[in-house]
């Protein structure tokens, strides 16, 4: 029993992380219809910035925020410099580029940081908390605050502020946005801005647990894909239930089936949302405009 | 002349004529290599190209293909030669499993099932160190072609064979390719990549037609990593690796995704590169991920089509 206590603990501490992953899926996919796979890089950047500027001296804190802020400037780079020039470009291109982003992010961080694996301490100590006859770190008490936190200042930020309503109003009709003035292309630098900044904050809490190093990104992103798809795309709700299911299901594939292929229950999700039920947990069914 | 029979002439010419060129044997490897890659990119231009999907997992295939020449000899028996075919109809077979309930959807869910499938791939191979000997790899029986042609008095190197028998089979992969190019199947691929509403009201199974392009590129796949473990004798499980799933991608689009020529120029650009540059390793992330932007920015149709039109409107 307090076997399962833990499987289902570590389970909703990576979980959270994928639900991180997920939720900055979910902004750029809404706000724009691009399946951004250099999220990862995001998260690997908000980790590795935080380790070195550490290293070099700086307090944690102040480390984390000079790595969430350079990371939202890296997120506005790809917007500006990648995803805009091809505005209107097929899904086809839109895949490549991103993908092309993230094998380019994951190269310059091999040349300007290392290939080894990276930490830094825990923020509250290394102590684990005894809880339900398992324990748990204190950091991923930190992680689950995180992705609660992210999720309601979104759901906030989404249904409480006219920037968050404009960003709705241009995922649900660009052109419709744009006639009631609404500055689209603010509207999508704003949310590359944001969902790589979340991406760096999943880097900063998960670090002192998982570790980092350059090239954990594209893993990251296909977890990511997988908690949103489990969820429903596009649905912060469904990234959130979506990413703590996954990372679950993990645990558990590690705890009793292998510790090898757990990596592997993320594509077995995948398969498995594909063929029973392509709309998620909490997704709604999408038409097409013709 | 038909832009297909040009194509295979060239392409056929480019084998035939370059060892004239060849200063050492040396040459002969990299041509080799090129001929492997680019029927593996030919296998990319029909699904990528003609389908209008991206799979970021097709060096799986190549794996299942390698393993394929390296394992069924010892444990089922089977001529190495046999053992390519058994691999590429493994592959189709996986490829057709994974992606019947991916292709009935659109977009980019087949990237990300693919990478997953790719990733799987590579991580059985290097873990199930009791079959595959795990990641330092594993020696492939010989094919026995080369001897086949001394019993009967052709006597060639090692390296020349190879040379001539994987520039074959490219060309042999270009002509299905093209083949299938200008078929009912080609049209309605390159229908449904246009638009895949308008390829559905015309009546086109949609959904069928990517799954035959997605097992098509993935038994072309497999039958370059066959080729690839054949001549080396030896296979490691990087050959279905990340990086080489994305090599791939990289080298069709910088060609031209829609062109078996361009196929071939982007294998040979990308394959040459890494031979003259020393330094290419290093930087080998961030040159393909900034050719992968830059073309899709710049020039989406990629290098071959977008040179061939401008040559066009000078002639007009």
């Amino acid at each position: 029993m307090s076997e399962l206590m833990q499987f289902l603990m570590s389970g909703v501490t990576v979980g959270a992380v994928y639900a991180l992953v997920a939720l900055g899926f979910t902004i750029i996919y809404n706000a724009s219809d691009v399946v951004n796979f250099a999220q990862g890089e995001f998260v690997m950047l908000g980790g590795m910035i935080t380790t070195f500027a550490h290293l070099a001296g700086l307090p944690l804190p102040l480390a984390a925020l000079i790595a969430i802020a350079a990371t939202a400037a890296v997120g506005v780079a790809l917007d500006k410099l990648a995803i805009e020039p091809a505005r209107g470009a097929p899904v086809v291109s839109l895949i490549i580029i991103t993908i092309g982003a993230s094998i380019f992010i994951r190269g310059v961080a091999q040349l300007v940081f290392d290939k080894q694996l990276h930490r830094f301490p825990a923020f509250t100590g290394d102590a684990p908390i005894a809880l339900l006859g398992a324990t748990i770190l204190p950091q991923s008490l930190w992680m689950l605050a995180g992705a609660i936190a992210v999720f309601i200042g979104l759901w906030a930020f989404f249904t409480r502020t006219l920037t968050g309503r404009a960003v709705l109003a241009t995922s649900n009709n660009r052109l419709a946005a744009q006639l009631v003035g609404i500055n689209v292309k603010w509207v999508m630098t704003l949310s590359f801005a944001l969902s790589a900044a979340i991406g760096a904050l999943a880097g900063v809490l998960a670090t002192p647990v998982t570790n980092t190093s350059y090239d954990i990104g594209i893993a990251l992103a296909l977890k990511g894909f997988a908690a949103a798809m489990l969820g429903g795309m596009g649905n912060p709700k469904g990234a959130l239930v979506g990413g703590i299911l996954l990372g679950l299901i993990e645990a558990l594939t590690a705890g009793y089936v292998s510790s090898v292929y757990k990596d592997a229950a993320a594509f077995v999700v995948i398969l498995v949302v594909l063929f029973a039920m392509p709309q998620g947990l909490f997704g709604s069914k999408t038409t097409d405009r013709v | 002349m038909t832009t297909k029979r040009a194509t295979l002439l060239i392409l056929a010419a480019i084998v035939i004529v370059s060892p004239f060129f060849f200063p050492s044997n040396y040459y002969y490897r990299v041509g080799s290599l090129i001929f492997v890659n680019a029927l593996a990119v030919t296998g990319i231009v029909i699904l990528t190209g003609y389908a209008g999907q991206v799979s970021l997992g097709h060096a799986g295939f190549a794996g299942i293909g390698g393993y394929a020449c390296a394992l069924a000899p010892v444990h089922l028996g089977l001529h190495p030669g046999l053992a390519a075919l058994f691999g590429a109809a493994l592959s189709g077979g996986v490829a057709w499993l994974v992606g019947r309930p991916i292709l009935r959807l659109r977009g980019y869910y087949l990237a990300v099932a693919s990478l997953g499938l790719g990733i799987l791939v590579a991580m059985v191979l290097a873990n199930e160190a009791w079959l595959t000997r795990g990641p330092d790899g594993i020696e492939v029986p010989d094919l026995g072609l080369n001897d086949a042609l001394e019993a009967i008095g052709i006597d060639i190197r090692n390296t020349q064979f190879w040379y001539f028998f994987s520039g074959l089979v490219m060309v042999v992969g270009a002509w299905i390719a093209l083949n299938l190019h200008d078929s009912p199947t080609g049209r309605a691929l390159r229908a449904l990549h246009g638009s895949e509403i308008a390829a559905r009201v015309v009546g086109i199974d949609v959904a069928r037609l990517k799954l035959r392009a997605f097992v098509i590129s993935a038994v072309y796949a497999s039958l370059a990593g066959s080729l690839l473990a054949l001549q080396n004798k030896f296979i490691t499980p990087d050959v279905a690796g990340f990086m080489h799933s994305i090599e791939m991608v990289t080298m069709a689009v910088l060609g031209g995704a829609g062109s078996v020529l361009g196929a071939f120029l982007g294998a040979a650009i990308l394959t040459t590169l890494p031979q003259v540059l020393t330094v290419f390793q290093e930087y080998e992330q961030i040159l393909l991920g900034l050719v992968m932007m830059l073309v899709m920015i710049f020039m989406r149709e990629g290098l071959l089509p977008s040179l061939a039109r401008r040559v066009r409107g000078r002639e007009k």
